[in-house]
């Protein structure tokens, strides 16, 4: 089999998986559950077959001619370099992981079929992302994943949170697709071409007529996808989805895609210095506000969803400071161990019942009754949270030297704004990461009070994916001195002066919480909190599912809880309600957007209720009028008839004879 | 003969079975009318014939025709007239106003009955 074949068949497998499951699912239950698993299982296989062929050496291009469109033509193009692959066997990786935990997770759940056949397809889509040469094929893959994670975002449609979100996750995505779409078409106009060598091409030849402007509309969709502020406000609320879903949105697929496909087109960013300032700033404020918005959040899946945000804000920063290998390795670590912190939440909210903080600071041996997924979560927290000699250390590292050696302005073409801009932002965010991790590590395993209710046994699928995926969160930051090679060449291993002040904040930060913790105990037994869904027997999902649908009860918010035994609240203060609800960018965006959108709604429905129906009204009701006074005409008498006949064809025929005369 | 003698005769013909058609209540004497006015017809057919020399006689064979389709039509029209008669007692054409529009409210529940007095009447 060629490299070629076999990067075909990589995001095919998914694809006719996810047909062959919704084609029979109802009818075959039993079937399901292989074709969920083989194709994706398969193609993971099939990902590190090309990766190893292709093997960082020259990019492999193969292209058939899809369809000639008369101006710019569209091809099925592959593009496999380093990036390429190698994200790939990530996102098979983490999909294979996903639809095993998903067996088991999701197990009773009726709509079982649909949801694996939408994850493949998920996978599906993301892989034509990855090794789509062609813009056009690639806009397919990224419009596909953003379709399936609306449907499985909303796979507890039962639920009022679920419903919105998958909403909110559809439009804010499609909002920034737009733009996307533009200035994917001012690329394709200057370069004459949809390809992405072509568009590389020509950009290297300086021939691209508005770089800004093509940088900026292309930003707007990387912003939506990658959940980067402003557009990023979706990401959190998505976590209303189940939570392997959240774990493949969050580690390998969809938020994945935006940084991606920015790595892929670089060049198109670092062309236009304005860019790459708006891209610094926006990756700035993403992490900052992301890190203080984990820290107050109650929902342990909302705050790995804001440490997603964050870690998307440092690879985006990586790509404003024009180093694309760093931000693809904090891709490619951040993809392993969010993975597993997903997964590993699932297996703990299924065990204490909740998803509150709040609810399991209050609960005796948490950690010891899922083992598994103390320890691994625990070895994932230290990765996120930078702390050598985890993943994550040597990826964050790795985006941190290539700020500081832009900074210093030893990059060309590169601002040392920005810079300084993302090295600052990096380090205070650093220091925050830390700082939730602990609080999370704090309160989800060492929780006082009572024994929480029992639940039973986590299946051997869920629990061998979290040891499973502890490898690449442990070992692949020894890749930093083998990935150059696969890169652009650039080093990615750790320089000193950074490694010290990073690793510096990240211990400050978490030795802060510890103390605020150990202040903030003595309040923990005094306010009992908790709203416990306990279904031991049923499904993990079942018990999710209860705790999305009961927190806003319980604590009176999506997001946070009045809980004052929280180290996170003593540590922000004043800050912390604002934190909570993301610093209210929700009621902006409410006041912005939805309300006069609302109000426009209100007035389109007025003028069409009560000015285009009148017109409707007044066509029906004129011939209606009409009718009753012809209906007078009927008497009945045929005689009557006659006459009126009679009379007419007299007429006609003295109107003829004037006409034939000519008078 | 001069043409204009049977053309004014038709003529007058002509507006008698008008009048008749038009004026006259009872069913039979409608129907004599139109016997009037289709030999009105057949009585210019015949002249213009014989004035206008046609070789193939068109209008002679029309007229056979209007012999023949008169006389059809004058036998289904009295059993209409005799079915009518035997049904509502009276062939008076001002009464056979089943077909008049009414006030809508009435002409909805007079429908199905009318329905059924036509079945009688065909019957």
């Amino acid at each position: 089999m060629t490299t070629t074949t076999a990067a075909v068949l990589v995001p095919l497998l998914p694809f006719l998986g996810a047909v062959a499951t919704l084609l029979t699912g109802r009818r075959a239950p039993g079937f399901v559950r292989p074709l969920a698993v083989l194709p994706t299982l398969a193609a993971a296989a099939l990902a590190v077959l090309v990766a190893c062929r292709q093997g960082g050496g020259q990019p492999l291009d193969a292209a058939r001619r899809l369809t000639p469109t008369g101006s710019v033509p569209i091809d099925l193009a592959l593009h496999l370099d380093g990036f390429a692959v190698l994200v790939a066997v990530l996102v098979t990786v983490v999909a294979s992981c996903v639809q095993l935990y998903s067996t088991a997770y999701l197990r009773e759940d009726p709509r079982y079929p649909s949801y694996a056949a939408l994850v493949s397809l998920f996978t599906a889509a993301m892989l034509l992302v990855v090794y789509s040469g062609d813009l056009m094929v690639l806009l397919v893959g990224w419009e596909v994943m953003g379709v399936c994670s609306y449907f499985l975002v909303g796979h507890y449609w039962e639920t009022e949170a679920a419903r919105s979100a998958s909403l909110k996750a559809f439009l804010v995505t499609k909002l920034g697709d737009v733009p996307f779409l533009f200035g994917l078409f001012l690329l394709a106009s200057d370069a004459g071409t949809f390809r992405i060598t072509g568009v590389l091409h020509t950009v290297a030849t300086g021939s691209l007529s508005h770089p800004t402007l093509t940088a900026l509309l292309l930003l707007a969709g990387v912003a939506g996808k990658s959940a980067q502020f402003p557009l990023h406000t979706w990401l959190p609320d998505a976590m209303a989805g189940p939570t392997p879903v959240s774990a493949l949105i969050h580690a390998a697929t969809m938020v994945a895609a935006g940084v991606y496909f920015t790595a892929r087109l670089l060049p198109v960013f670092t062309a236009s210095t304005a860019a790459l300032l708006v891209l610094a700033v926006m990756a700035a404020v993403t992490m900052l506000g992301s890190a203080l918005a984990a820290l107050a959040q109650d929902d342990i899946k909302r705050v790995l969803a804001y440490s997603t945000v964050g870690q998307l804000g440092y690879m985006t920063g990586a790509l404003a400071v024009g180093d694309r290998g760093a931000a693809v390795f904090h891709l490619l670590t951040h993809g392993a161990f969010k993975a597993l912190l997903f997964l590993g939440a699932g297996v703990v909210i299924h065990a204490a019942g909740t998803n509150s903080l709040a609810a399991m600071a209050r609960m005796r041996g948490l950690a010891r009754r899922v083992p598994d997924a103390c320890w691994t979560m625990t070895v994932a927290l230290l990765a996120l949270a930078a702390i050598p000699p985890f993943s994550g250390f040597f990826s964050k590292e790795a985006v941190l030297g290539a700020a500081e050696h832009a900074a210093r302005g030893e990059a060309p073409g590169i601002p040392g704004a920005a810079g300084w801009t993302v090295l600052l932002a990096g380090l205070v965010t650093a220091l925050l990461t830390a700082a939730y991790c602990a609080r999370l590590w704090l309160m989800c395993f060492c929780g006082k009070d009572p024994d929480a209710a029992q639940h039973g046994r986590e299946s051997a699928a869920m629990t061998g994916v979290l040891w499973v995926l502890l490898i690449p969160t442990i070992a692949l930051g020894l890749a930093a001195w083998q990935l150059p090679d696969w890169f652009d060449g650039r080093s990615l291993a750790p320089t000193l002066p950074t490694s010290l002040l990073s690793t510096g904040c990240a211990l400050a930060g978490g030795l802060v919480v510890y103390g605020a913790w150990r202040r903030t105990q003595a309040l923990a037994a005094r306010v009992p909190l908790g709203a416990v869904a306990a279904d031991p027997e049923a499904a993990p999902a079942v018990s999710e599912e209860e705790a999305i649908a009961t927190h806003l009860a319980a604590y009176g918010s999506i997001a946070g809880a009045q809980d004052p035994a929280d180290p996170g609240r003593l540590l922000l203060g004043p800050l912390h309600r604002h934190a909570a609800t993301g610093f209210h960018l929700d009621a902006l965006y409410a006041a912005l957007f939805v309300r006069p959108v609302g109000a426009a709604a209100r007035l389109v429905r007025f003028l069409d209720r009560e000015v285009v129906e009148t017109y409707v009204r007044g066509a029906g009701t004129a011939p209606g009028w009409l009718g009753a006074a012809v209906r007078r005409a009927q008497t009945g008498n045929v005689q009557t008839y006659l006459s009126v006949l009679f009379a007419g064809s007299v007429v006609l025929a003295v109107a003829a004879v004037l006409v034939a005369s000519g008078a | 003969m001069h043409l204009v003698y049977p053309a004014v005769l038709a003529a007058l013909l002509f507006c008698t079975g008008l009048y008749g058609v038009l004026a006259r209540r009872n069913a039979i004497l409608v129907l004599m009318s139109v016997e009037l006015m289709l030999n009105a017809v057949n009585l210019n057919l015949v002249a213009f014939d014989v004035w206008l020399r046609d070789k193939l006689h068109a209008g002679q064979a029309l007229t056979l025709f209007v012999i023949a389709i008169a006389a059809a039509e004058i036998g289904i029209g009295l059993a209409i007239v005799l079915l009518v008669y035997r049904a509502r007692g009276t062939a008076d054409v001002d009464r056979l106003r089943d077909l008049r529009e009414d006030a809508p409210a009435e002409a909805r529940e007079d429908a199905p009955v009318e329905a059924e007095k036509k079945a009688e009447a065909a019957a």
